[in-house]
């Protein structure tokens, strides 16, 4: 009877991708703790904050996903006349314009569009009834870069990219041609310092900085000189569990959030970031598996979008504090603290689970 | 290309290519985090030692920058202590490998002398950190450019340029503007309980005692910060950025440097204490502890010559006179037993007693002799207080009752600290039965009761009580609670925050009582009075009451014989007193020590302190020891008859 219940009740979980996620989940418990200067309170926040996201996914696994699919155009719209709401009635915070405040909660439109976009770009390519042609390509970029440039307004650099990246998995993947691609590539490069134009100021500098730290090695750059010695001083083995002298003595910055992989490199070293690494990679790989086995072109885009998103993510946030990528604000997935990205990760891999669980009722559909 | 876009999807075909696409995106996960990999061999194998060393000694640096100290003047604006830059050459001693070899060479540029090389070695032995450690303070211009020179030939050796504290007018008034001295480890414990140690980062000195120690917090300022970047040598390549330091607040005191000035000249060579307050303020007008030291010796280590010849004077300098010197208050306590009859509803007048010269209690043979053999025969009260008449308060003392006595007075802040703004005073001593309970495990005498009424006995006070009872029966009951401080003068905006009056004891008093101990106090120095010549040609009225305390016993049947005894072992002089008497403006207490009688040795003072304050007048020249001996009709009033050890000096915490 529990056993029957217990079957119910986890029938949409994938286990391999769930022991995954819960392992990094666990790790990153113990990094925030650290990170935290040994607060118990931080880190029984990120506990709720988990089980919250965890509470998401599981609702989201239980989705079918031809819900999924109807569901994407109003979800789509809805997302863009909330962004439109944040540019007009937004409430300032962190200064930027981010937030959407309804008086009971406040809400951050741009993270729903992260799941909302793909969504969107998944539905539009399957409803193609012929191989896509450019004219799809180009209204598949246009629904795209609506909500970016919105995002990008606010401004919000890092998530505006991610969303840009998400979208443009969902076209590659959908077949977007070499030819294609190699002179947009072209054409982006000679755009660019038109791009360079539109940036803010502060977005400028990040690049810049990011060129040659030592420029403002106490403002933009202090980011990420800061995070480059705990990195490094962490050696091979790292200085152990709660040893980071970086982390401990406050030279860190943003140390529970974005910057919370500099206090794990310098805590346990090299061998602790390549064990970090597989773990992604088995995250992804099994995220890649899914997306191959998906039945219908919704949820095949879907699910290499969502796997090669958390990618992103992950190769942002390390890049960015290994001081390869620019600084622009992107959590370690799974491991920096916050609630709301939390929700988003654990609800896109909710939407994997239920791609690679609810395959039979497909193929019967 | 035109007519293959518009077939029908093959699904087939669709499939393998977006698993085809699926292994590139894959592809490409592998090679970006086998770039992170490789950039974790950079960082954590390969660069290790280069981020190892920088973790450890942190590129930016945070070097404080100390506030300037508040000034303090007195209320004219007089500066009795300010800040002035001196030249220092120091050494950092983790820096020089053969320190005796760099002395030696440094000796033949800039004098150093054996006293400066043990001050430098003492605070070497002390220090902190790697800090650097003066060698020499006080470079002149030549001696400084000599230096500079020759400066690469010296490592670890730096010219600087040092605020220094300085007390312009040195000994006058050292006890209660205090000094500054070098942090040391009780002064870094208190600081780290009081959770301002990193305030403190990069000071060196801080207040040791009077207003400089009390006011501390007011006067050391904000420390600022400078982010410098540095380099491996640990030297400061750039500042990046930096937090102005706040300087401390000025204070003015309410004292008048020339006041004070006046009242220590009065001194002379004398040992002693005065205390004036303003009676409707609690304002100390002039706070003198005599002799007194010079604070600037203080400033940065005192040497060992002068640190001896101070503490180990017998004039004891270094004992802040006013706050922890304990004296019986002798006859100057009259008038609060006086006060206190009539309270209680004794010895109104008409009541007066026949004195004979002594006092005997019932059923004993015991005499407690009057000061004058053969009494003063009829006597009330206000007589009594200004013939300082024992006999009359050995019978009322007694009458009262010890406890209804001490309960009253208490008021006066008798047994009490004050509460001024100094750290130190002693609460001096008003005996109790149960203190002596407690102290000596005996029940209390009825003799004892006898002599407490007239101050003598087991009654200790400091200067500073006397002065602030004095100040309170002046301020008809009002205690206010004396203040060396007025006011509290932010550095950056000149905005002048006043010490607030605090009102610390309301005592209720009948009008009629209090004008009786008044007129016997202002008999006090008209004719016929104990101190008669105090108020000759005053101009103003004064109220006041003379007093001695004994220093060693009589025996009874013994005389005090003033030429017989050794200098150190006569009576101190005791004068209390508040002027004008109608509308007291200035009350304050005299002590000096062994100076025999109160109103030909400490008399004189006080009244050369009310000149000044009341009519700006100046003290003649000459001392006025001749005018005493002619105008004095009254013979000193030499408590005797009784067997107390009074000791010179006890110090309470």
């Amino acid at each position: 009877m529990i056993n029957k219940l217990l079957q119910g009740l986890f029938k949409h979980i994938d286990s391999f991708l769930m022991g995954c996620l819960l392992f990094t989940m666990l790790v990153g418990l113990f990094v925030l703790y650290s990170a935290s200067g040994q607060s118990l309170e931080r880190v029984t926040a990120q506990l709720i904050n988990m089980t919250v996201a965890m509470t998401v996914l599981w609702l989201a696994s239980n989705i079918q996903p031809q819900l999924l699919e109807r569901i994407a155009p109003p979800l789509y719209l809805l997302g863009i006349v909330l962004l439109l709401a944040v540019e007009i009635f937004g409430h300032i915070s962190h200064g930027a314009q981010r937030w959407l405040d309804l008086g009971v909660i406040k809400i951050q439109p741009s993270e729903l569009m992260r799941i909302a976009v793909p969504m969107m770009l998944a539905w539009f390519f399957a409803r193609r009834e012929s191989n896509p042609r450019i004219t799809d390509f180009l209204i598949a970029a246009v629904l795209l870069l609506i909500p970016v440039a919105l995002i990008m307004k606010q401004p919000d650099l890092g998530t505006a990219l991610l969303i840009c990246a998400s979208g443009f998995f969902v076209i590659f993947l959908a077949g977007l041609s070499w030819k294609f691609i190699i002179g947009s590539a072209a054409l982006l490069g000679a755009l660019t310092p038109l791009f360079w134009s539109m940036l803010h100021d502060y977005q400028r500098r990040r690049i810049e900085i990011l060129i040659d730290p030592t420029q403002d090695p106490l403002g933009a750059g202090y980011h990420t000189i800061q995070a480059t010695i705990a990195l490094g001083s962490g050696g091979t083995t790292g200085k152990g569990w709660l040893n980071g002298t970086q982390s401990q003595l406050d030279f860190l910055p943003e140390r529970t959030t974005d910057f919370i992989f500099a206090v794990f490199g310098e805590e346990f070293g090299m061998a602790g970031n390549l064990i970090l690494l597989v773990l992604f990679s088995l995250i992804i790989a099994r995220g890649l598996m899914i997306a191959s086995q998906a039945k219908s072109t919704f949820t095949r885009l879907l699910a290499g979008s969502i796997t090669l998103t958390f990618f992103t993510y992950c190769f942002v946030n390390v890049g960015m504090v290994s001081g390869i990528l620019p600084v622009v604000g992107v959590p370690l997935p799974l491991i920096s603290y916050g609630g709301t990205s939390m929700v988003t990760l654990l609800l896109g891999f909710g939407i994997l689970m239920s791609i690679q669980t609810h395959k039979k009722l497909v193929a019967a559909g | 290309m035109k007519s293959s876009s518009r077939e029908l999807k093959n699904y087939q075909n669709e499939l393998h290519n977006f698993k085809l696409r699926l292994g590139v995106l894959g592809m490409l996960v592998l090679v970006a985090f086998s770039v992170l990999a490789f950039r974790f061999y950079f960082l954590q194998v390969n660069r290790y030692d280069y981020y190892q060393t920088l973790a450890e000694s942190n590129r930016i640096s945070i070097v404080p920058i100390t506030p300037n100290r508040g000034l303090i003047t007195d209320k004219n604006g007089v500066v009795l202590a300010h800040n002035f830059f001196v030249y220092t050459l120091e050494i950092t001693p983790s820096k020089i490998e053969n320190l005796d070899a760099t002395i030696a060479q440094i000796k033949q540029l800039v004098e150093v002398s054996p006293l400066d090389l043990k001050r430098f070695k003492k605070q070497k032995a002390e220090s902190r950190t790697f800090e650097s450690i003066p060698l020499r303070t006080h470079l002149n211009e030549v001696e400084a450019a000599k230096f500079a020179v020759n400066r690469f030939r010296f490592p670890g050796v730096e010219l600087k340029s040092r605020l220094f504290r300085h007390y312009p007018l040195g000994k006058q008034g050292a006890h209660m503007v205090g000094y500054i001295g070098r942090i040391n480890d009780k002064d870094l414990a208190k600081l780290s309980e009081k959770k301002v140690l990193s305030n403190y980062k990069g000071t060196d000195h801080i207040g040791k005692s009077g207003v400089e120690e009390y006011y501390e917090a007011q006067l050391h300022g904000t420390t600022g910060f400078q982010q410098v970047e540095i380099d491996a040598d640990g030297k400061a390549v750039r500042v990046l950025s930096s937090v102005a330091p706040i300087s401390g607040s000025n204070l003015v005191l309410s004292a008048d440097s020339k006041l004070q000035e006046i009242a220590e000249t009065a001194f002379g060579e004398r040992r002693g204490a005065l205390v004036a307050i303003k009676p409707s303020t609690g304002e100390v007008l002039a706070f003198v502890s005599m002799p007194t030291f010079d604070s600037n010796l203080f400033v940065d280590g005192i040497d060992v010559e002068n640190w001896k010849q101070l503490n180990e004077s017998l004039d004891k300098p270094l004992i802040n006179r006013p706050l922890r010197g304990v004296y019986p208050p002798g006859s100057t306590f009259k008038p609060f037993t006086a006060l206190a009859g009539l309270e209680a509803g004794k010895r109104k007048p008409p009541y007066s007693i026949s004195d004979a010269g002594y006092f005997i209690l019932p059923n004993s043979r015991h005499r407690y002799r009057d000061w004058k053999p053969g009494g003063h025969g009829n006597v009330d009260m206000r007589r009594a207080i200004t013939i300082s008449c024992d006999t009359f308060f050995y019978g009322l003392a007694v009458e009262l009752g010890i406890e209804r006595l001490t309960n009253f007075v208490r008021h006066f802040g008798f047994g009490l600290k004050s509460g001024i703004d100094i750290a130190g005073e002693v609460g001096g001593l008003l005996p109790t039965p149960e203190w002596k309970r407690r102290r000596f495990k005996q029940p209390w005498y009825v003799g004892e009761t006898v002599i407490v009424g007239i101050g003598q006995g087991y009654t200790l006070t400091t200067p500073m009580q006397l002065a602030q009872a004095t100040a309170i029966l002046a301020n008809k009951g009002v205690a206010m609670r004396p203040r060396l401080v007025a006011s509290v003068v932010d550095a950056k905006t000149l905005v002048s925050t006043p010490t607030a009056a605090v009102v610390s004891d309301r005592i209720t008093l009948d009008k009629a009582n209090l004008e009786i101990v008044n007129l016997g106090m202002i008999d006090v120095t008209l004719p016929g009075g104990t101190a008669a010549s105090v108020g000759a040609n005053a101009g103003y009225s004064i109220a006041a009451k003379t007093g001695t305390a004994q220093v060693i016993g009589i025996k009874q049947n013994e005389k005090y014989n003033e030429k017989l005894i050794n200098e150190r072992h006569r009576d101190h002089a005791l004068f209390v007193a508040f002027a004008p008497a109608e509308d007291p403006q200035i009350a304050l207490a005299v002590i000096v020590e062994n100076g025999g009688h109160g109103g030909s040795a400490a008399g004189p003072i006080a009244r050369k302190v009310m000149d000044y304050y009341l009519l700006g007048k100046l003290p003649e020249a000459e001392i006025p020891k001749l005018a005493t001996a002619a105008t004095a009709p009254i013979k000193p009033d030499a408590t005797a008859g009784n067997v107390i050890n009074a000791p010179e000096e006890e110090h309470y915490d």
